[in-house]
């Protein structure tokens, strides 16, 4: 790792000298020169500023949209991290979004907890089911570990019917829907937005911290060559369950909300099907980038409910379509897109 | 550079938590850009909040003047009333699907003539792919984006309890839903959905009713699906034949994830029952009838729940070998020769093919649709005003409402403390690849008395 670095160490200053920025992504420091974005702050400043303008301009249905966009982006932040960033695939983090929204129907709805409890319950009980199960898993690759990640998405959904006295079985269960607090004079959709506005917040910011971190750099050498990896020093099986433990948490934490934004949770939300959109998904917004979860996000939410307006059976082909056309022309996903359209425009501009 | 150099120097094992690493090994610019940002964030959510009572857009729409006043009109006009459905046009129960085709015939079939008191019905159809929570987004976007005037059909037990709580809370109705879970009656909570076909209680007392009257002695084996529809008629069916001489003997049940039946009815062989109940969805359904016509040493009296009934299980059985399939049936059969000649069933197949030409007529569920559209016509001919609100007291207030395409003898009735519009059924045997209605209409309200607990929920 340290050779690794003081290697790179030319490039790293390089590129600081041309962004003008002290930090440096990963990708930078290993000697990535392509263009980059030069006014991210300021996009940035821009983006949360609509973010939080949104619910009080648009329609009640769009901010659910958004909320429901958010919430997907944490579940697929968090996938990311094992596929994007840990180069293994996952089929099965529909389960874990399954348990989170589980943990809060049950505690909010049949025991009564304050519902900002649940969400502290759901990470911390995802995290240890994605780190107990993580670490004899990611031991298998390729198709063996689809197949184990498969079996959990499949195992989850009749577990929860089975133990119908506390899930409600089959029939699912209502969740109240949390309400703004009155001194807010916020509706209930703006309530719930703003606050999956914070919580989408500080995952996408822990997750980059995660990421720049050493932990992060672990990370990305053990998917790019883990021999070499672990020749330098670094134990792929750990940072692999931990990676797997974190990705099953914010997954966990997207279930939770979904709970609470939807208000009602059953077992056939959660099957095999949502588990391989997510990994569509990921796929589609751009694995291993920050803004990728986002875009595919939108994508989840928006693209089939459009595609149904054009016709009844619809949205399955043009997902599919999309999926396939993504993967051969665009294989860096809709992140990917953006960032060479962005660097296509600061080259133009003569700046980055 | 700073902190990289940090990083750097914690580098002594690779074993350490990560929480620590990230702690740490956060460079000090981010921690700023953070703070920064957040400072920021709350500046802004600061400025908005107040703006939070007054959202840009438009609020309820609400009836300002007359005997109707303070009630909700979104989206119904003087020339247009806009009608939302959810239907599994996707997914596991897409068969069900074709019952928005039997609507959306209907509403063209209204349309051509007019509309409903001048307004025409403008149906907009959404997929729910039969999972309870897309159904919930679904209607969200139907009332709210949408605005439409009122959820007519969301299909399935599942899915239509998950859109129940939101349109209680909306105060939207959910009228004459595609499910005969018997809780959508006797739930007084929530006025704004109601049922429409019978319910599974009602159809399990037509079945007891006929074992009462015809094999007072009659011992029964139940096959069940381990869910609340199975239990729903499971349950009806013991309460009904409770103080009869008609027992059950042996009860059985699968799971919908279940690969078969096959144990499930060798089991139910063993007791060697007069009267075999099926209480399954189609693929079991079928598999029963098939096991039981494998059966040479059983031979008992096959009775098929109206859920199982399609033309695609029944084109499977093999009758000679089973010994008589019954069941109960309350909508008329185009297949059926009987209606050949039937004006009702004549405007139905012509408008089908006009409307819904990839609908196929004999299905059971385009039937359905088609009929459960006529009774939501007529509970807007009915409302006294023509608000939500008024919708909801019509479909509540139904008096001996005919049907055309309902069984002669079959009408709608919802009262003050029933709300179950349809409770009346027939008996149909099995014959010749097609269903023959037999005996008399039982109306089971009249003979059992009004359901009064849910089973479940």
């Amino acid at each position: 790792m340290r050779h690794g670095n003081d290697g790179r160490e030319g490039t790293g200053v390089n590129a600081v000298a041309q962004t003008g920025h002290r930090r440096l992504a990963v990708g930078r420091m290993a000697g990535d020169r392509r263009r980059v974005w030069p006014w991210r702050r300021t996009t940035l400043a821009a983006l949360a500023v609509a973010a939080c303008a949104a619910p009080f301009v648009l329609e009640p249905y769009r901010v659910f949209q958004l909320t429901m966009v958010l919430v997907y982006g944490i579940a697929l932040l968090g996938l990311n991290l094992v596929v994007g960033h840990g180069g293994r695939v996952s089929l099965g983090h529909g389960a874990f979004l399954a348990i989170g929204a589980y943990i809060a129907a049950v505690m909010t709805g049949r025991l009564g907890v304050p519902y900002p409890l649940a969400l502290p319950v759901a990470a911390l009980v995802t995290f240890g089911l994605g780190l107990a199960l993580g670490r004899p898993a990611l031991r298998l690759s390729g198709p063996y570990l689809a197949v184990v990640t498969f079996v959990i998405a499949a195992v989850v959904p009749p577990v929860i019917k089975r133990f119908g006295t506390v899930t409600g079985g089959s029939m699912g269960l209502p969740v109240p829907v949390p309400s703004a607090p009155s001194w807010t004079g916020l509706a209930e959709d703006q309530w719930l937005y703003l606050l999956v506005l914070a919580v989408a917040a500080a995952a996408f910011a822990a997750a980059r911290n995660l990421l720049e971190s050493r932990a992060g750099r672990a990370l990305t050498a053990v998917r790019e060559n883990p021999h070499a990896a672990e020749i330098l020093g670094v134990r792929p099986g750990s940072h692999r369950a931990l990676a797997f433990g974190w990705s099953a948490m914010y997954a966990g934490v997207a279930g939770t909300l979904y709970a609470w934004v939807v208000g009602f949770v059953s077992p056939d939300s959660f099957t095999v099907t949502l588990s391989i959109v997510l990994l569509a998904a990921v796929v589609i917004g751009g694995p291993g980038s920050l803004a990728g979860p986002l875009l595919g996000a939108v994508f989840v939410t928006f693209v089939p409910a459009a595609a149904q307006r054009a016709g009844d059976a619809l949205p399955g082909i043009v997902s599919g379509l999309l999926i396939i056309v993504v993967v051969c022309f665009a294989p860096t996903g809709l992140a990917g897109l953006l960032r060479m359209a962005a660097g296509g425009v600061a080259r133009r501009l003569g700046r980055g | 550079m700073q902190g990289r150099t940090r990083t750097r120097g914690a580098a002594r094992g690779m074993s350490y938590g990560v929480t620590r690493v990230v702690a740490r090994g956060t460079p000090r610019g981010a921690v700023r850009g953070t703070a920064v940002r957040g400072t920021a964030m709350a500046a802004v959510l600061a400025l908005t909040l107040p703006l939070g009572g007054c959202r840009l857009t438009g609020g309820p729409e609400v009836l300002a003047a007359g005997a109707c006043r303070g009630q909700h009109v979104t989206g119904i006009t003087e020339d247009a009333v806009r009608v939302g459905g959810i239907y599994p046009l996707s997914g596991p129960a897409s068969a069900y699907g074709l019952i928005a085709s039997g609507v959306r015939a209907y509403f063209g079939h209204v349309n051509d003539g007019g509309g409903v008191d001048g307004r025409k019905i403008e149906f907009l159809v959404r997929d729910d792919g039969y999972q309870p929570a897309r159904a919930v987004e679904e209607a969200r976007r139907l009332v709210e984006l949408e605005k439409v005037f009122t959820i007519f059909q969301t299909v399935g037990t599942p899915s239509t309890a998950a859109v129940r709580d939101y349109a209680d809370r909306r105060r939207v109705p959910q009228v004459f839903v595609a499910t005969g879970a018997s809780r959508w009656g006797t739930d007084r909570g929530r006025p704004w959905t109601i049922g429409y076909q019978p319910s599974y209680v009602a159809e399990a007392r037509v079945y007891a009713q006929h074992l009462k009257e015809t094999m007072p002695r009659a011992t029964v084996a139940v096959l069940y699906q381990n869910d609340d529809f199975g239990r729903d008629l499971l349950d009806g069916f013991a309460d009904a034949v409770r103080d009869s001489g008609v027992r059950i003997v042996a009860e059985q049940s699968y799971e919908v994830t279940d690969p078969g039946v096959q144990g499930q009815l060798a089991n139910l062989a063993s007791s060697g029952a007069d009267v075999l109940l099926s209480v399954t969805t189609p693929k079991f359904g079928a598999q029963a009838l098939a096991v039981d016509a494998a059966i040479t040493s059983w031979n008992p009296l096959h009775i098929l729940n109206s859920v199982a009934v399609s033309p695609a299980v029944m084109k499977t059985v093999d009758t000679g070998k089973v010994r008589e399939i019954v069941s109960a049936v309350y909508q008329k059969d185009p297949a059926d020769p009987q209606w050949a000649d039937d004006p009702a069933v004549e405007v139905y197949r012509r408008s089908l093919l006009r409307y819904a030409p990839e609908a196929d007529p004999a299905a059971p569920q385009t039937v359905f649709g088609w009929t459960a559209a006529q009774a939501f016509v007529k509970a807007l001919q009915q409302m006294e005003c023509p608000t939500r609100e008024g919708l909801r007291d019509a479909v509540r207030s139904l008096d001996d409402v005919p049907v055309d395409t309902l069984l002669p003898g079959i009408t709608l009735s919802t009262g003050p403390g029933d709300g179950f519009p349809i409770e009346s059924m027939m008996l149909a045997r099995f014959e010749e690849g097609l269903w023959s209605p037999f005996g008399k209409v039982v109306d089971t309200r009249a003979v059992f008395g009004p359901v009064r607990t849910a089973s479940a929920g």
